[in-house]
């Protein structure tokens, strides 16, 4: 695996976006190539060498390709966007749209992320060591397929809307969710580690969501039915086992209706 | 002889009244009196000749006064800031008709701009969760003549549409409604007792910020499962009697307003209130309607659909991209994110409406305010240029509440020289062009214009 170290020196007035820094547009280019590809503030195009200083080749496909992001990266978005494989690696904070509409590869941010990150994720994984701001793991606005795959796991805190209209995949959250988690999922699993603020698995048709701390404020739409023992992130706990949202619709399989799960620990 | 013009529709809020009277002096200069309308529509008319306009574009000075320049120095000024700037923004649109619009959407696309309109702090997040979830809707004629159940959810029309009670809800004696509010159940949830809630016969006062869990409190009950004592502050034995009001009603709509739209949650309390109507109709016909704030704000959000294929929050920067995500490119978090350098408002009065770090933000970079009256943003504008007032003295398309397109006509002149949204952005649009086009012209026009950043 070649690895292309990208060093953020000259910092934009306004913002950057970043969808060009993907290991497949990195992928069979030199140094001097990745530094004429296209970023953008507004409306100026801007090639990337003018803001970054770029080390190292990328490999002969994206699997092959690593990205290191030097610098302070805290207003540069859609790093990742749409990546099918390779990995990036973020050493500091970055931007919205980390990992938005990714498929495959690995992104590892070892700071904090804003908004809309990991958005219309259909595989993949997605690591953040430090926090995530709204709409992790969410779909784009007005679609009703979301998440579909791949693994988001954020060390600390998360913002509200969490995986809405989430169909798939798992988001794990070391720390506490804002409001919204999971609304009108379909699929997937959720795991909060900390504490829930309310609104945990709204108008929710499938899916799982599993609460280690507390809801502030439960929904009326979820009913306990009893408690089971589920092996979740490699250790094994009691949950109790509530079913929901039972204002929304819900498919029948084999005579007997499906529900969304809500577990919380015990 | 004074002349008196009927059917005039009055600018003022989302009702879109169009049955006013106005009494025009002999000249045609003066509006002595205005029949039908509401305190605050009235006003708007009288306030037009009855008090000292603005005549000409204002540009502030170095020493922080304004001096009157000519329309076309104004232009000028604009087309260069927006020719100028990395990412622009343009905002407002409230108090201005459709054409005005339009004619603003092209200069946007030509600048390389942010469009976005009032529902940013408004309805948008209506929009989002009618993206997400559709809109059973009806227009307000089918509310007066069919509905017997009439919901006001986080609205006040008392206060915010004053004759939308006695125009289509409570009090109108429609085709099937012929007993008007005899016939009517008017139920009103709101945290606080409101002059709306008043006049109904529920009140609900729900706990401030958890409206989304009565909502869902309700969809259980309608679908026949228990919920707990008390949701959101309220007994279930008064969600149960309301859920049966809602179940047995043979035409009900519910109106929701800014309680719904920015309190938490937002977009989700809209979506969850959708998806009760349409619960709703497995039993009856159940209708939802947006309290939609000024006479005009459903029209950007009829007219830049049809342009670009989103409502609000537009990011044209790409120029053959048309981008939106409220979250980013709305107005609000662009200015407290820093991320726009130039900034046009008009037809609003973000001064007064934004918050204070937003204004701030906004305030480092050139900021041009477009309106016909001297509001907070004007006064601290780089650049206020005036125009004629929407339905008083322009004519053009507005979009009422529920989405029906009205022709609204003028009863006066504009002051003289005093030109219209739809000119003045057509002019920018034609200064713009011959920027573009001007190879020259932009290397110079990289420096500020004169006049630009006074004071600091």
């Amino acid at each position: 695996m070649k690895t292309v170290t990208l060093t953020l020196t000259n910092p934009p007035k306004l913002l950057l976006e970043g969808q060009n820094i993907t290991p497949d547009n990195f992928a069979g280019k030199n140094t001097a190539e990745i530094a004429t590809l296209d970023l953008w503030e507004g409306k100026q195009k801007i090639p990337l060498g003018k803001h970054f200083t770029v080390a190292g080749d990328g490999g002969a496909t994206a699997a092959e390709t690593k990205i290191v992001l030097r610098g302070d990266c805290t207003r540069v978005k859609r790093i990742g966007q749409q990546m099918t494989a390779g990995e990036i690696v973020i050493e500091g904070n970055a931007d919205m749209y980390i990992g938005g509409w990714m498929q495959g590869g690995k992104i590892h941010v070892k700071g904090n992320v804003d908004s809309f990150c990991g958005i219309g994720m259909e595989g993949g994984e997605l690591i953040v060591d430090g926090n995530a701001g709204c709409h992790l793991g969410s779909s784009p606005r007005g679609e009703w397929r979301g998440m579909k795959g791949g693994l988001i796991r954020v060390a600390g805190n998360v913002g509200s809307d969490t995986a809405t209209f989430i169909n798939g995949g798992t988001i794990i959250i070391g720390g506490d969710a804002d409001i919204h988690v999971s609304t009108h999922g379909e699929g997937g699993t959720v795991v909060i580690k900390g504490d829930a603020k309310g609104r945990v698995g709204g108008q929710m048709v499938k899916g799982d969501i599993y609460v280690y701390g507390t809801i502030e404020n439960p929904l009326p739409g979820f009913s306990m039915v009893g408690e089971v023992e589920q092996e979740v992130d490699g250790e094994t706990a009691l949950f109790a086992h509530h079913i929901g949202d039972l204002g929304e619709r819900h498919p029948v399989s084999r005579g007997k209706t499906v529900y969304a799960n809500l577990y919380t620990r015990l | 002889m004074p002349k008196k013009v009927e059917n005039v529709g009055c600018p003022y809020c989302g009702v879109c009244c169009d049955d006013l009277v106005v009494t025009v002096s002999d000249d045609g200069k003066q509006i002595l009196e205005v029949e039908n309308a509401c305190a605050i529509g009235n006003q708007i008319f009288h306030h037009a000749t009855g008090s000292e306009r603005i005549r000409l574009p204002r540009l502030r000075q170095p020493d922080g006064t304004y001096k009157d320049i000519s329309y076309e120095e104004a232009v000028d000024y604009a087309a260069k800031v927006l020719y100028n700037a990395k990412k622009p923004l343009i905002y407002g649109f409230g108090s201005t008709n459709c054409e005005g619009m339009a004619a603003a959407a092209k200069v946007a696309e030509k600048a390389g701009a942010v469009l976005d309109n009032c529902a940013s702090i408004c309805h948008g997040s209506s929009f989002l969760a009618i993206f997400d979830n559709g809109y059973p809707s009806c227009t307000l004629g089918e509310t007066k003549n069919r509905a017997d159940v009439i919901v006001y959810w986080g609205a006040n029309p008392a206060h915010a549409h004053p004759r939308h009670m006695s125009r289509y809800s409570i009090f109108p004696r429609g085709f099937f409604t012929g007993k008007g509010h005899m016939s009517r159940k008017i139920i009103v949830i709101d945290p606080r007792h409101t002059d709306t809630a008043q006049v109904a016969d529920i009140y609900l006062q729900v706990k401030q910020g958890h409206d989304y869990e009565l909502f869902d409190a309700f969809r259980a009950v309608v679908r026949g499962h228990e919920i707990p004592d008390v949701v959101a502050g309220i007994k279930r034995e008064q969600i149960v009697e309301v859920a049966n009001i809602l179940k047995k009603a043979r035409f009900g709509t519910i109106f929701y307003g800014m309680g719904l739209c920015h309190s938490d949650g937002r977009n989700h309390n809209v979506d969850i209130a959708i998806s009760l109507t349409r619960d709703l109709n497995d039993y009856t016909k159940w209708t939802i309607m947006a309290m939609r704030g000024h006479y005009n704000i459903t029209g950007p959000g009829a007219v830049w659909s049809w342009q670009y294929g989103y409502p609000y929050c537009l990011d044209l920067t790409k120029k053959d991209i048309a981008h939106m995500n409220p979250g980013e490119t709305s107005s609000i978090d662009l200015a407290m994110r820093d991320e726009v350098d130039a900034f046009i408002n008009i037809g609003t009065d973000a001064g007064a409406h934004f918050p204070i770090d937003a204004v701030k933000h906004l305030r480092k970079h050139p900021w041009i305010t477009i309106d016909p009256n001297i509001n907070m943003a004007s006064e601290i504008s780089d650049l206020h240029i005036p125009v004629g007032i929407v339905g008083v003295e322009v004519p053009g398309i507005v979009y009422r509440m529920d989405n029906v397109p009205i022709q609204y006509r003028k009863v006066i002149d504009p002051p003289e020289g005093v030109i219209s949204d739809e000119e003045l952005f057509e002019r920018i649009y034609r200064r713009l062009s011959e920027l573009e086009a001007d190879e020259a012209v932009k290397e110079h026009a990289k420096a500020a214009p004169e006049g630009v950043r006074a004071g600091e």
